[in-house]
């Protein structure tokens, strides 16, 4: 498991899990399960949402650079589900959703073979 | 003389004592035989009125039904009414493969009256460690026949239906409109969103499965089977799925590896799921769409995941729709067109690649046996293959840099005037040494990973403006095989 902690001032941190499946795992140090600590508000006093988590991830959790593998016009590139708490992300509000503490989060790549 | 006719009358008298027993003996047989036969008749006449019996009295499956699916009809949510179901059923597999094998394999045991196969590949040696209908003595042959000269020795109750062809989109709606319900068991996307739209527009319970290395996907899809711009209707691929992934993050079995229980796996499943659709009555009860994953390193191994409902403004199954049965059959529903295609570029100009045969009349002694590496002058071979494959076999002395970590690592842009640029990390210094001039050559599987490879080399100035030669091997190690090394692993 990977940890990663941001910036400065963690009392007002919301800490999720981040799981990549699907063969995603592969563009993130080949880590199943990240364990990330978020602001719970933003500077500009908004809380962060899955769109916020996106790039996040790409920049501080994504080592590879084929960041087109995983974002592709600011949304996951298509063929990439998002889960949050095990419930596809279009039941919960899509990018729009904003995260609560110990929420996990899972980027499934969908597979093909057969 | 005395003691002869004393003899004889001895012999005389055991004689007709033994025939005295003699006699006796075949008159116990006569009546013995005699009763045999009455009890033989008896018990002719007892089957005569069974057989009556049996006639008048209908059962509705064959005795030997009875007993071949005896365990599963005991099971409640199967019974005789199921039986009854699997039996009238026809189910319709696209792709004899790694989910077609044993989800074919389980259907054709659990007694589905029609079982139609796609697929127009033959069978391979590298499909036998998981397609577990083929065997060695069909290879060759076409996996449907394959498949259904196996099914056939399992149970012949049912009817199997060979389509030696992949599926297209002008053949699609003529084969899904014999069947009940489908199982998607391909491998490609365009072929995934052709079933899927097919079965929607047929009105058919789509069972959809794939699977990759160490995972597998599994979804019931378009069920209940509702028309187009019904939202009680289950949700269909493209519900999920409404953009085709980009071509090149499609990896197949054949570069990504697969177990062969995990595909099983995922057959299974869906054969499971294919008898709960046939089977169920009005008391089965009914769940939201779910996706469920497998994931055989991962603990949990299972996990079901809620799926979204069916999108309002779906290409095929909302009131929105814009692919009909029509755009299907005239091919403005262009799938490949739709999911693209990641045909393999020539990146490198002809003087940048040589063939095998001329690496070897390059480097003869390389060749010899006993030399060492590069021993006729130094040159380096860089094989790009990941280190999983690289350790099955490699060629002697090649350094083995994974396109990956190529890939991975930010892209450099070549030296300005006398400033190097930083190099990457996974180059290793002495190729990159300023002063070496010797050849570098890349190869990899194929020869299309080697090309990226050598342009990337060459963005990083390796190559002193030409001084210096950087190429690929054309065609890669398959190609090595033909050429130079017949007795290479080929995996």
């Amino acid at each position: 498991m990977a940890t990663s902690v941001p910036g400065k001032n963690d009392s007002g941190a919301i800490s999720i899990t981040v799981e990549f499946t699907g063969g995603l795992e592969m563009l993130f140090s080949n880590e199943r399960k990240h364990n990330v600590a978020i602001p719970a508000q933003l500077s500009d006093g908004s809380r962060p949402n899955i769109a916020y988590l996106l790039q996040y991830l790409v920049d501080n959790v994504m080592k590879d650079e084929r960041k087109e593998l995983f974002i592709l016009e600011d949304n996951v590139r298509p063929g990439i589900l998002v889960l949050i708490n095990d419930a596809d992300w279009e039941l919960e509000g899509e990018e729009k959703y904003e995260l609560q503490q110990g929420d996990n989060i899972v980027f499934v790549s969908t597979l093909h073979g057969g | 003389m005395e003691n002869l006719e004393r003899t004889c009358a001895s012999l005389r008298a055991q004689i007709s004592a033994t025939e005295t027993k003699l006699a006796g003996l075949r008159r116990e047989l006569e009546s013995a035989e005699k009763a045999a036969i009455d009890i033989r008749k008896q018990e002719d006449t007892k089957t005569e009125e069974e057989n009556k019996d049996r006639e008048t009295r209908t059962w509705p499956l064959l005795a030997e039904e009875y007993r071949r699916y005896g365990r599963q009809m005991i099971v409640p949510q199967l019974g005789l009414q199921g039986q009854l179901k699997l039996r009238s059923s026809r189910v319709l597999i696209v792709g004899a493969g790694g989910l077609g094998c044993p989800a074919a394999q389980y259907l054709a045991g659990a007694g589905v009256g029609t079982l139609g196969l796609v697929d127009g590949d033959t069978v391979e040696f590298s499909n036998l460690h998981r397609q577990v209908l083929h065997r060695r003595r069909t290879v060759g042959k076409f996996k449907v026949d394959s498949a259904i000269e196996y099914l056939q020795e399992l149970n012949h109750h049912s009817t199997y239906i060979p389509y030696r062809a992949h599926l297209t989109p002008q053949d699609a709606p003529e084969i899904f409109k014999n069947y009940d319900l489908i199982l998607d068991c391909t491998d490609k996307p365009a072929t995934r969103y052709l079933i899927s739209d097919t079965a929607v527009l047929l009105g058919k319970p789509l069972v959809s499965a794939s699977a990759l290395r160490t995972e597998g996907q599994l979804m019931v899809l378009n069920n209940p089977p509702r028309p187009a711009g019904d939202a009680t209707g289950g949700p269909c691929y493209r519900c999920v799925f409404p953009k085709p992934p980009p071509a090149n993050s499609v990896v197949s079995c054949a570069d990504g590896g697969i177990l062969g229980p995990v595909v099983g796996t995922m057959g299974l499943l869906q054969a499971l799921e294919a008898i709960k659709v046939i089977a169920a009555s009005d008391s089965t009860p009914r769940h939201p769409p779910s996706l469920l994953i497998f994931s055989a390193y991962s603990s949990p191994q299972f996990r079901t995941i809620k799926l979204r409902s069916r999108r309002a403004n779906c290409a095929v199954c909302s009131a929105e729709a814009n692919v009909s049965l029509d755009t299907l059959k005239s091919g403005s529903t262009d799938y490949e067109f739709f999911c693209g295609t990641a045909t393999p570029e020539t990146l490198l100009s002809p003087e940048e690649r040589i063939s095998p045969q001329e690496y070897r009349a390059r480097h003869p002694d390389t060749f010899a046996a006993g030399t060492t590496p590069a021993a006729d002058g130094k040159h380096t071979m860089i094989d790009v293959r990941e280190k999983v494959q690289f350790d099955i076999c490699n060629i002697d002395n090649s350094i083995n840099i994974p396109i990956s970590s190529i890939l991975s690592s930010r892209p450099t842009p070549a030296a300005e005037d006398g400033i190097p640029a930083p190099l990457p990390s996974w180059l290793p210094r002495d190729i990159a040494s300023p002063d070496s001039t010797d050849p570098v050559y890349v190869v990899c599987r194929l020869g299309n990973d080697s090309q990226v490879a050598v342009k990337r080399l060459k963005e990083l100035g390796l190559d002193r403006g030409g001084q210096r030669f950087i190429g690929d091997i054309q065609g890669g190690l398959h190609a090595w095989r033909r050429q130079v090394d017949p007795e290479w692993p080929e995996y």
